[in-house]
């Protein structure tokens, strides 16, 4: 009853847009504050529309510029693609026209040259495959956290995020260090003789899923590890109480309450992991097909912008639609959840 | 101690030598680290009771439930269960259910799966699950609910789910920890003779933790009450409210005026303390083990005093009768609180029914009126 009544008190000294009688005659910055009131901007809307803005910039304009360049022509030229408007004079009338070329080689390229498809698929396998192995993997180590004591929780999860305090380009290339030729995992399995020194892993997609792996591997960690130390361990207890045996009481009580985590960890590593570059780049062989690397190599090689952009727009559309739809459907579902 | 007064009406197994205990708690103590949680307690429990541990918080009566759940295991001594040494046991072993604080219902399961769970890992064939967890479901009232999730449903209808859940495998033993705690007050009075229903007709024998001495008073057929993790009383509602066996009873069931007196004449029928506190001498006609000249206390419910502005026809003797001042006086419908200050300084607790009208009470503000009780209300308590 009483904490009821407090969150009602808190509510209304924190949400007060429209009436705030409080601040009403101190001066100058109420009247900012009321002139911004007039706009329809209350301090909380600033807090939440400065990052918006600052989305929309970095995001949206690049994205926007990438979007026109895929329907434009590659040009030898500088920029290296053709425009989409251009102002003609026409000859009869002296009249200035706008002219619009929109350019769908660049999308029919995608489909007429297996190329790309074979490489967004390659993509999309090796990041399922690196996502189920991070799961694998990061899903004991995030319940033996949640497990823990209290007190050593903090530091594992501390361990877990350590790598982060250097380079993502310095893992990387100590992953080149262990696994190439003469390098710790060859000269270790040499010298149990199970295979000779020149044995190596490093330029292959087995090296490019350790990377990977490696890589995302807390990205996974962190929502699982959220999402089970949230968990009641009433209901275990409850399971064993009704006769349930550990190991099924994990199936069938813990496993279905992590899944929303299961679906945060395995998204944070799967989106990211299709558009790979570096790592396929510095580990992977001269066949791992990744579409980072077809994109690299449009841009950089062929210069061939259009081209390039229409990977990426694609690129974003089959990954980033169906994430969002699904996203959105999930979001309902939990909106329809807490209302009743 | 005292004998009880009430004549056994219920079966009361616990007077009988011959009985052969359902639960037998044998010198448990549980450590955590330095602290005790739970101080070498020892509880004989009978098949069929309605058995309450009450306490306040950290007096360990938790800790023992889990110890009789297996959760936690015992740092010394043993639990049987139905002549069974359990330790070792764990919880999915124990022919023991239990309902917890926080109904801990599996919130990705229906109400219908929730029942259905402990009957699944028995491996029931599936025809005869539907039917006991309908049968289960009808007996809580929540068939129509049978399909909601758990967050579709109130607090007393969560708390009726983990009801059936925790009684569809027809426990012999069922534990329920705080069970109404997180009901409101007239939903809780109707679950309490709910709860005593099921449980007689079942047959089941169920321990309850509770802090709410209430609950413990109304629902069952004896009373533990635990504090800083040992057993202070064992005993039935009445003989635990009538004749607590110290001051740490007396306060913790009910309210009571406590007063302070030496032993002056004890006797095998009676003894008499005298009380500077109380104003007078107090009469208690049941002997107690205190030599004379004792420093004890003399414990009276308010229910048991009177007040009356005209002397008493007991007063001559001036035992059992003093004089105060009534300071406060809180009207709760259906009886009033009477604070009344003593000549010494003391102030004591009366309650008394309101039989007649509000505008005529008997007594009102800064009236002097006598307190008077009779011989057997007071009890002596020397701890």
């Amino acid at each position: 009853m009483s904490r009821e009544g407090f969150a009602a008190g808190d509510d209304r000294t924190s949400a007060g847009p429209p009436a705030a009688p409080a601040d009403a005659p101190t001066g100058r910055g109420s009247a900012v504050a009321a002139v911004l009131r007039r706009v329809g901007l209350s301090g909380r809307r600033v807090v939440v529309a400065v990052p918006y803005l600052w989305l929309l910039l970095f995001f949206l304009i690049p994205f926007l510029i990438v979007f026109r360049i895929s329907f434009s022509e590659a040009l030898i030229a500088q920029p290296p693609y053709s425009a989409l408007l251009e102002w003609l004079e026409d000859p009869d009338f002296g009249e200035l026209k706008l002219q619009i070329t929109l350019t769908l080689t660049s999308y029919l390229r995608l489909f007429d040259d297996s190329l790309y498809i074979v490489a967004y698929l390659s993509s999309v396998k090796m990041a399922f495959i690196s996502t189920v192995l991070c799961l694998l993997i990061g899903y004991p180590m995030a319940y033996a956290i949640a497990q823990a004591r209290p007190s050593l929780r903090g530091p594992l999860m501390m361990l877990v995020v350590l790598p982060f305090w250097t380079s993502f380009l310095i893992r990387v290339y100590a992953w080149i260090g262990i696994l190439k030729a003469n390098g710790i995992v060859s000269n270790a399995l040499a010298a149990l003789g199970l295979v000779d020194e020149h044995f190596e892993i490093l330029y292959s997609d087995i090296a490019v899923y350790i990377g990977i792996t490696y890589t995302y591997l807390p990205f996974m960690i962190l929502p699982l590890y959220a999402t089970l130390e949230r968990m009641d361990r009433s209901l275990l207890e409850a399971a064993a109480d009704l006769g349930c045996r550990p190991w099924k009481a994990f199936l069938t009580v813990t496993l279905p309450l992590s899944v929303p985590g299961i679906i945060a960890g395995s998204l944070l590593v799967f989106i990211p992991a299709v558009g790979e570059f570096v790592i396929p780049e510095l580990l992977g062989g001269p066949d791992t097909l990744m579409i980072g690397r077809v994109l690299w190599n449009e841009f950089f090689a062929n210069r061939d912008w259009p081209v390039a952009s229409a990977v990426a727009i694609a690129l974003l559309m089959f990954l980033v639609v169906p994430i969002m739809v699904f996203q959105y459907v999930q979001g309902r579902q939990q909106d329809a959840e807490a209302r009743r | 101690m005292a004998q009880p007064i009430r004549k056994p009406t219920r079966l009361e197994p616990w007077q009988d030598p011959d009985a052969v205990p359902y639960v037998r708690i044998d010198k448990v103590t549980k450590r955590f680290g330095d602290f005790v949680a739970v101080d070498d307690v020892s509880l004989n429990i009978y098949r069929g009771e309605f058995f309450a541990l009450l306490g306040g918080s950290g007096s360990g009566k938790t800790t023992l439930l889990r110890m009789l759940a297996g959760f936690e295991t015992p740092s010394e001594g043993r639990i049987f269960i139905d002549g069974v040494d359990m330790s070792g046991i764990p919880p999915y072993e124990r022919p023991v259910n239990m309902m917890f604080q926080s109904y801990a219902l599996f919130p990705h399961m229906s109400v219908e799966q929730n029942v259905a769970f402990g009957l699944k890992q028995d491996g029931v064939p599936r025809a005869e699950i539907r039917e006991r967890v309908a049968e289960m479901l009808d007996m809580v009232q929540l068939g129509r609910f049978a399909k909601r999730r758990p967050h579709q449903l109130s607090g007393g209808q969560r708390q009726r789910v983990a009801l059936a859940r925790s009684l569809v495998k027809r426990p012999k033993l069922l534990l329920l920890d705080e069970p109404l705690g997180a009901l409101d007050r007239r939903l809780r009075e109707r679950t309490q003779f709910e709860l005593v229903n099921i449980q007689e007709k079942l047959g089941v024998t169920f321990v309850v933790v509770t802090h709410d001495q209430e609950e413990a008073m109304t629902m069952s057929t004896r009373i533990a009450v635990m504090n800083q993790g040992y057993i202070q009383q064992v005993g039935t509602p009445s003989e635990i409210y009538e004749y607590p066996n110290s001051k740490f009873v007396a306060e913790f069931i009910g309210s009571v005026n406590m007063f302070e007196g030496r032993v002056v004449e004890d006797e095998p029928d009676h003894v008499l303390v005298r009380s500077e506190e109380a104003g007078c001498d107090l009469y208690i006609n049941h002997g107690v083990p205190a030599p004379l000249g004792t420093q004890v206390w003399v414990a009276v419910r308010p229910e048991k005093i009177a007040l009356s502005k005209e002397p008493p026809p007991a007063a001559a003797d001036g035992r059992n009768v003093t004089r105060g001042v009534v300071r406060e006086i809180a009207y709760l419908g259906d009886m009033s609180i009477y604070l009344v200050e003593l000549a010494g300084g003391k102030t004591v607790r009366v309650t008394m029914p309101n039989v007649t009208r509000r505008t005529e009470l008997p007594v009102t503000w800064e009236d002097e009126v006598y307190l008077s009780w009779r011989p057997f209300a007071g009890v002596v308590l020397n701890q």
